[in-house]
């Protein structure tokens, strides 16, 4: 193994690179898109609901509700209905998330002991998901109100109410439940393998396709000198490429890397360095830069995005499936880095899946020369 | 001293054996011709020479390593181009020769001078900043030959290196080739075009992996055809060749524009009959004359011979 011929490689590497500016742009533009579509259109966070309000009381009391309703984050009153029929075509149109109905009796049942005073919600339930989350709003929000009312009502008969018990639930490393917070770790790990895995793969196959790699392969250079200096530039562009993912979500979306930024980009290094080696396995499989592209995409794209727990949390999935996600070495960069970025925690935590990610490399070079072997030995 | 000696040289595919059991030298400093059609396993004998591909059976010295255990020596002292002129298309002219230049570790004095080499072979001085994709076939053939030998190896292996390109350049390349000799660089070419062969020293014909003929286009020519070629010039030629073929002359009888060509077994001779022949009859007889067979005619008849067979 030479190091100046090795350099002659990556010289040459970079060279055509920077003069690809259709691939440039990919590799670079890719990540913002991504960054994007998941940092602001996938949002899973649920705020400011669109509330309709249907008031059959018109009191003091029941417009006192709808202002603090209106005053947190959580809800936005949009309209206000004058009859029952409209709820449908308020949901139907999707002007509002929810309805809330306001009985005539609300007021007096309100002030009068031990009576029950009811509010009813429609609450759009195509979305499951957000349909629970507002549900629970309501149910924080009524609780929180009724409570506020019943210490006020004590308190005119001269009694003073301490709380019973106060719940205050705290989410470690992500407070606010958000998602991009949860996201970002993922979305550096699927912008990564995809673009050092399609790039890898694109440049060795045309390679193949010039006849260049057969002068390559005639010439002196052995072929860890010829992967070693054509993956560096890829490798090095990966690495940038993680770190302008990391600022845009810190400038974008305040999430900050908690723990050590060196341990950070171990972590990075590992995880390119495999999926250069994936894009290797894949340039070995195909002879055109078209199939490559796509076999590259699909094998790096998918597994990351599905299995990875990227977006799909891996301990809600089948046991099956639980095995099927060790396939991608992005279930183990993941963890690596949520434990990184979000918890800030030291390596005794995540060594193994830094362990794990290392023998992905090793694997699919193995992989790769054994395939090598035998299709010069049929060509 | 012998370049390369390709001993009992043998490629099996699966069950198709591509190179069966080829043996011959090369002495150094020789041009050095593989001719054959496309299939006949000239591609598949330069690669196993060229270290890139093991043989199956049997073994070669080139420039005295063996292709089968000393591959990575074998690549030290070859260089290598194919038909497809293997450049960078996207690199310059000087990044191309910065590149083989740095796969070969040239240190940088035999580097420049290299370089400098390089660029005048190819007529590109002044000319290092081009995108080499930009450049005429012809120059980017020289091109390419001077990245194969910027090493200055003792052998250079030019795999149908004229392909698609003009004839004035084929002409130019052909004139490189031999001052490559003339440094006494072992040249081996493989070429489809006939006329190419005249300009080699030694020749092999190979077909289906086998060798089936081999020397100097001078015993080529004489060795493998057991025939005579006598050409006819006279008036007027129609008639002429339906008196011939009354008579039963020849093995063949063939009209080229207004000469004709009498194709006849070596031990007989019938100059004698031809004009006998003719002369009692109205007919104009220019020459009767043996004439040299070219080699597309011993080529033709050998392929044919042995298909025959």
């Amino acid at each position: 193994m030479k190091l100046n011929k090795m350099r002659a490689v990556a010289k040459k590497e970079f060279k055509q690179l920077l003069r690809d500016k259709r691939l440039l742009f990919v590799i670079f533009f890719f990540p913002i898109l991504l960054l994007v579509v998941f940092g602001y259109a996938i949002n899973f966070d649920v705020q400011h609901v669109k509330l309709a309000v249907l008031d059959r009381d018109h009191s003091p009391e029941s417009r006192l509700l709808l202002e603090k309703l209106n005053a947190t984050v959580y809800f936005d009153v949009v309209k206000t209905l004058d009859s029952p029929s409209e709820i449908d075509e308020a949901i139907n149109r999707k002007i509002a998330q929810a309805v809330m109905v306001i009985p005539p009796d609300f007021s007096k049942n309100v002030n009068t002991p031990l009576k029950d005073a009811k509010l009813q919600f429609v609450i759009d339930g195509i979305d499951g998901n957000t349909a629970t989350i507002i549900k629970n709003y309501v149910d924080t929000f009524t609780e929180l109100y009724s409570a506020r009312l019943n210490a006020k009502f004590l308190n005119r008969l001269g009694k003073v109410i301490t709380p019973t018990i106060s719940v205050t639930p705290l989410f470690e490393f992500n407070p606010d439940l958000r998602s991009t917070v949860f996201l970002l770790p993922g979305l550096i790990a699927m912008i990564l393998i995809v673009t050092a895995s399609v790039t890898v793969a694109l440049s060795f196959v045309r390679e193949k396709e010039h006849g260049t790699e057969e002068q390559l392969r005639v010439s002196s250079l052995n072929s860890i000198e010829l992967i070693i200096g054509k993956s560096l530039p890829f490798i090095l562009v990966s690495v940038i490429n993680a770190a302008m993912v990391l600022l845009a979500g810190y400038l974008l979306f305040g999430v900050a890397v908690k723990g050590s930024l060196l341990l950070l980009a171990l972590a990075v290094l590992i995880f390119v360095i495999a999926s250069t080696a994936l894009g290797i396995l894949v340039s070995v499989i195909s002879d055109s830069q078209q199939v490559a592209f796509q076999l590259a995409s699909l094998i790096s794209m998918l597994p990351s995005l599905i299995l990875s727990g990227f977006i799909f949390p891996i301990e809600s999935m089948p046991k099956i499936i639980q095995l099927f996600t060790n396939l991608t070495p992005a279930t183990f960069f993941i963890k690596a880095i949520r434990a990184i970025i979000l918890k800030g925690v030291g390596l005794q935590n995540f060594w193994p899946q830094l362990v794990y990610l290392s023998l992905f490399p090793i694997i699919l070079f193995g992989l790769s020369s054994a395939i090598t072997k035998r299709k010069m030995d049929r060509a | 001293m012998d370049s390369i000696e390709v001993n009992n040289l043998t490629k099996k595919f699966g069950g198709f054996t591509a190179v069966n059991n080829v043996s011959f030298k090369v002495k150094r400093g020789e041009i050095f011709g593989f001719l054959g059609a496309n299939g006949a396993g000239k591609t598949t004998t330069i690669k196993m020479l060229c270290g890139i591909l093991t043989p199956s059976s049997g073994d070669a010295l080139v420039a005295g390593f063996s292709v089968k255990d000393q591959p990575d020596m074998v690549k030290r002292n070859i260089g290598y181009m194919s038909q497809k002129f293997s450049l960078y298309n996207d690199l310059t002219v000087s990044e191309n020769i910065e590149f083989f230049g740095g796969v070969y570790g040239l240190e940088s004095k035999l580097f420049l001078e290299r370089k400098k080499w390089a660029l005048e072979i190819a007529g590109l001085r002044g000319k290092e900043k081009t995108i080499t994709g930009d450049l005429p076939g012809g120059i980017k053939q020289r091109l390419a030959l001077g990245t194969a030998v910027i090493h200055k190896p003792q052998i250079v292996f030019l795999d149908e290196p004229t392909s698609g390109v003009d004839p004035i350049a084929r002409r130019q390349f052909w004139e490189l080739i031999n001052q490559l000799a003339q440094e006494d660089i072992t040249v081996i070419v493989t070429t489809h075009y006939l006329e190419e062969a005249e300009y080699c020293n030694s020749l092999i014909l190979m077909d289906s992996g086998e060798i089936i003929a081999r020397g100097n286009v001078f015993e080529l020519k004489n060795n493998y055809l057991n025939k005579t070629i006598y050409e006819i010039e006279c008036e007027p030629t129609l008639l002429t060749l339906e008196i011939l073929e009354e008579n039963n002359i020849g093995d063949e009888i063939t009209m080229y524009g207004n000469t004709i060509h009498v194709i006849a077994p070596k031990k007989d001779d019938v100059e004698l009959t031809i004009r006998n022949a003719l002369s009692s009859q109205n007919i104009l007889l220019k020459s009767v004359k043996k004439i040299q067979p070219t080699l597309d005619d011993v080529f033709v008849h050998l392929l044919e011979s042995k298909n025959e067979t």
